[in-house]
This record gives structure tokens, sequence and C-alpha cells, in this order.
């Protein structure tokens, strides 16, 4: 069950600004998510291993290759703010 | 003799290094030859964390870490994955971290460093792959900074990220266990230790065996020491007066020497760890095998061949081994005739020592010259030939010169950077040994001009000796050979 102050909690870990109204509305949204998803518990899982992938593949690798990188303007072409090449944002407490 | 640790230090370290020696990033492509470039400048959809990108592993990193594990004596997990490490803040772009979780690569491994009291062994828990965060720059200090700054280009280099077990007793074993793990990354070839940002370690400390400290943002292995020294001197001070030790973060402010805390809100960690979707799982113990082929001679390996090969003692073998690439122009020098013990002395002990003592540090090695740049200003640089360490140890060797003339050979080159060879050095400076008949021409003035050293030495104050040798060494302008000088006066005095 999803409280008020996990729906807090998880705004802020994610920085976002969560209002009250909100706070409800996400509450009440998360917990029918998960209700739905519950409905799986009822399945007996104990002799099936957990499935990560839905593909059965393993060790996919690249070579040790250089390819080329994106132009500096390029990587900045769509920031609000920038300086001497660097990206520029606020301070985060 | 047994360490008792008076103090109860225990120090646990969390070491982070780049696996700089690869030619590509972690997941994507881009160039892991950053150092230079304008910030932003090595990046792509990957690295910069762009919606839709999708990692691929850099089959040599993974490699890297499996050759880590088999030198550190560690497990080899039989499967691996990566997880996503959940947290907010702009040195990532993505929000999260793309690290090792539950399952990391390596396990149970240790090093044996020379503790307070003989062999130590370290225990290292874990050391796992991970991606490099981007470079933050604040404008202004970190307390009030008012904007950050951001470049990516090391966003997405391949780290391995090691965690001992809290098995250091004091600072210096802390440091010494830091030489050892950066020595042994550098004999594996996967690591240079020269580039700035290549290692960064975190360390947990305690005292009397007591409440935990985090120390982060130790940036050189030479910091650590200092690091660690004020932080238990800290902790002792706190206890003393009454008080208690708090569970915190500090930061290390290499500037002024102090740690100082961090006053972050006392929010616990929620990383929110799961699996990478992006990233298969790896199977890669068969691997094992033909990776072991490619270990070389490790260095406590190379040491013990060291003395037994060379003849050299303990302290002259473990100085030479603690850089593969002095260990190589070691046996180069070797290589060509010359008595390698006495190269083994004039490379470990004055070679070596002159190297320290102007900050050198040894940068490659190329089977004919060792270079060598200045530790914290790079555009300092010079090198020194395999073939000058020859000619200066046989000249030395064959009585031409005395020990202070080749000391001084040494500094000459170490501190010009003219193509010279020694012999031409010597030539110049004058500095082949005097004729012995100098020599005792310079004894018998020094004797006949110092009457009252001559009675202290005969009324038993051997000091005075030296004070004599000194006047004969400045008559010959240092070519006299202090130990011949010393015996013709002894000889002359007692008759």
């Amino acid at each position: 069950m999803i409280t008020k102050e996990d729906v807090e909690h998880i705004g802020w870990l994610a920085r976002i600004d969560v209002s009250e109204q909100e706070t409800a509305d996400f509450m009440e949204k998360l917990n029918s998510v998960l209700e739905y998803f519950g409905q799986l518990d009822e399945l007996p899982t104990e002799d099936v291993a957990p499935t990560y992938h839905v593909a059965e593949i393993y060790n996919v690798f690249r070579e040790d290759i250089v390819e080329e990188s994106l132009p500096q303007e390029v990587v900045l072409e769509n920031t609000e703010d920038k300086q001497n090449g660097t990206f520029k944002v606020p301070k985060i407490g | 003799m047994v360490y008792e640790n008076p103090d109860g230090v225990r120090i646990g370290l969390e070491i982070h290094v780049q696996l700089n020696k690869l030619k590509t990033k972690m997941f994507c492509g881009c160039s892991s030859d950053y150092h230079d470039a304008a910030p932003n400048t090595h990046t792509c959809p990957i690295c910069l964390g762009l919606p839709g990108a999708l990692p691929v592993l850099n089959k040599k990193a993974v490699e890297a870490a499996i050759k880590i594990g088999l030198a550190l004596e560690g497990e080899i997990a039989e499967e691996t994955q990566f997880h996503r490490k959940n947290y907010f803040y702009p040195d990532l772009p993505k929000g999260f971290q793309i690290t090792q979780y539950d399952f990391p690569i390596v396990s149970n491994g240790k090093v044996v460093i020379e503790g307070e009291d003989g062999e130590h062994v370290v225990g290292i828990t874990r050391a796992h792959m991970e991606e490099d965060p981007g470079k933050l720059a604040h404008i202004g200090s970190i307390e009030k900074s008012k904007g950050v700054l951001i470049d990516y280009n090391r966003s997405g280099m391949p780290l391995i990220e090691t965690v001992t077990e809290p098995d250091m007793r004091s600072p210096k074993e802390a440091r010494r266990f830091l030489d050892k793990f950066r020595n042994i990354l550098e004999y594996l070839d996967v690591f240079d230790g020269n580039l700035e940002g290549a290692m960064r370690v975190d360390a947990n400390v305690s005292v009397h065996w007591g409440t935990r400290v985090e120390v982060k943002n130790i940036s050189s292995h030479k910091g650590v020491e200092r690091a660690l020294l004020y932080e238990i001197m800290r902790q002792k001070n706190v206890i003393r007066r009454g008080g208690e030790v708090i569970q915190e973060t500090r930061h290390f402010d290499e500037g002024r020497g102090v740690t100082l805390s961090m006053r972050t809100k006392e929010e616990a960690e929620d990383y929110r760890y799961f699996r990478e979707p992006d990233l298969m799982p790896m199977h890669v113990i068969d691997w094992i095998p033909a990776i072991k082929e490619t270990l070389p001679e490790l260095p406590d390996a190379k040491r013990a061949r060291f003395m037994e090969q060379y003849g050299i003692t303990d302290m002259h073998a473990r100085s030479l081994t603690s850089k593969i690439m002095l260990a190589d122009f070691y046996e180069s020098v070797c290589a060509k005739g010359v008595d390698p013990k006495l190269a083994a002395t004039w490379t470990a002990d004055v070679f070596l020592g002159e190297l320290n003592y102007r900050d050198l540090a040894i940068s490659s090695y190329d089977g004919k010259r060792i270079r060598f740049i200045h530790a914290k200003d790079p555009k300092i640089k010079n090198s020194f030939k395999v073939s000058d360490m020859v000619e200066l140890v046989n000249l030395f060797a064959e009585g031409k010169i005395s020990d202070r003339a080749a000391v001084e050979v040494i500094r000459t080159m170490l501190d010009t950077s003219e193509e010279k060879t020694p012999f031409q050095i010597i030539e110049e400076k004058d500095l082949f040994k005097a004729e012995d008949d100098l020599v005792t021409k310079a004894v018998a003035e020094a004797i006949a001009e110092n009457g009252a050293a001559v009675q202290d030495y005969l009324g038993g104050m051997e000091k005075s000796l030296n004070f004599l040798v000194g006047q004969v060494m400045k008559k010959t302008q240092g070519t006299a050979d202090a130990k011949t000088a010393r015996e013709l006066i002894v000889k002359k005095l007692n008759g």
C-alpha cells in the first residue's frame, strides 16, 4: 500500500514538486497499478526462477574500437544555458 | 614484533580506478583520450544519457576486470550483471549510474602489504565495474556555489571500484596498500596512474573500534595518509573531550589538509537498485584460462626473482619492483653486463631518490629510455637512457669516478634536458677521480692546516675525521674518493 509519504518521498527523489492534490491523485493511481499487478501474486511461482530479460541472451559485447563522437555544438544544441563549452545548471542542494 | 594498534584504528578503502588504457568508454565508442580535450567533445547519445540510447559493454573492460580479479587472488563470478543505481545529480544525466550490485564480477581477494609489523594481508571484499560520472565544476566554492558547469567527456569512462575490508591499522598501511594496488594495476597494463583523476579514494575510518566515518574526495594516493592522519586525530580529540564520534560523511579539503562535515540532508540513501534491462547478464568464467595466460609476473613474484637472480637485497628488490617501468629499466641495465648489485644501488637508491626529491614520476619506458614527468606540472619532463646508466655504473665500478661524481652526473642529467652522455658531463665538469698523488697532497695539506681538528681526532673525537675528509674533498673539488681520503688520513695520523 502506497502512502501519502511514499508519494512525497518518490517526488523528492526525482526532484519533482508534487502538490497536495497531485499527491492524493498519484496515491490512488499508483495503488491501483500495484493492486493490478498484485494479481500475479496469486500464481504459484516458488519453483520458477525470476526472469529479468525476455530473451535468454548472454554476453553481448562490443570491441574496444573508437567511434566518432558528436561535435560540441550539437551536444549543447538543446541546452538552455551553457558556458565555454559546458552545460550550465543551477546548484543542486 | 606485533603491532599493537594503540588507538584501535581500522581503515577500509573504496578505490575507483579508471581503466584508462582502454581506447573507448565503457558502453560506447567515444574515445577515452579526453584529458586535454575541450569540454563535451568526447560524448555521444549513450554517454550523454539521451533517451533511447542503448549501451553496449566494452569487452576489453570485462577482460581487464577479470585480470584485476585474478591478480587480487579473488573469485570471478559465474554469472555477473549490471544494475542501475538511481540518484538525481547532474554528473549523470540519465538519472542513474550503471554499476554492479549484488553480483560483482570479483569477490574475496587479497593484497599482501608491508605492514606495521611485517607482511600484512588486506582483504578485498569485492571489485566491480561501473561507469564514471561527468565532471562538475562549481562556480565559486562548493559551499557557496552559484551554479555548476558540466563536462561529460569523463561520463561513461570504465571504472573498477574496489572495496577492501577494514584491515588497515594506520594511515601508513593505507598508503602502502594504495601504492601496492596501483603498482599491481600498472603491471597489468590496465591503468595509467599519472593521468588526472585516474584514481579516487574514499576511506572508512574508526578509532577504538568505534563508529566509522567516511572520508570522501581523496584524489591522490599521497593525500590518503594526510586525510587519515587528520581524521584519526579529530576522532581521538572528540573522544578525549568526552564526546562521541558520529557516523557521517566528511569531505577532505586537500588544500587545507582537513576533513569537513558535508552537512547533507540526513536522508537515508535510497538508490532503488534494479537490474539494468539494457544490458545482458554475462557468463565469462570460461575466459579465465586464456586471461590467466596473459597475466604478467606480478610485483611479489618479480621481487623474489630479482633477489634470487641478481643477488640483491630485499630492500633494493622491493624498491625496483615498486614500478614496472623501473623494474624493466633495471633489467635492461643488468642485461648489458653491469654488476647487478651496483646497478641496484645506483638505480634504486640514487636515481629513484633523486627522482622523488624532484617530484618526478616515471611515465613510460620503451626498452631504451625511461621517461618521467613532474607530479604537479606535466610540462616538466625529462628522460634517462639505459645506456647512460650502464656507462655511469661502469665508470664507477672501474674506479674512474668517485661516488660523489656519479651522483653529480645523475643530478646534472635530471636537471638539464641536454642530450649528453655521462662521459661528456664528467669531462666538462672535470669529475674524473683525482690522481692518487693529488689526493695524498690534499690530505697532507688538510692535516697541516687544521691542527685543532687533528688534535680533536687524536683525542678521540671521531667527528673531526669527517671534517678533515670534507677539507680533502673541498681541495680536490669533490673528485677524490671519500673512502680513500678517509683511509689516507687515518693512516697518516695513526702513523
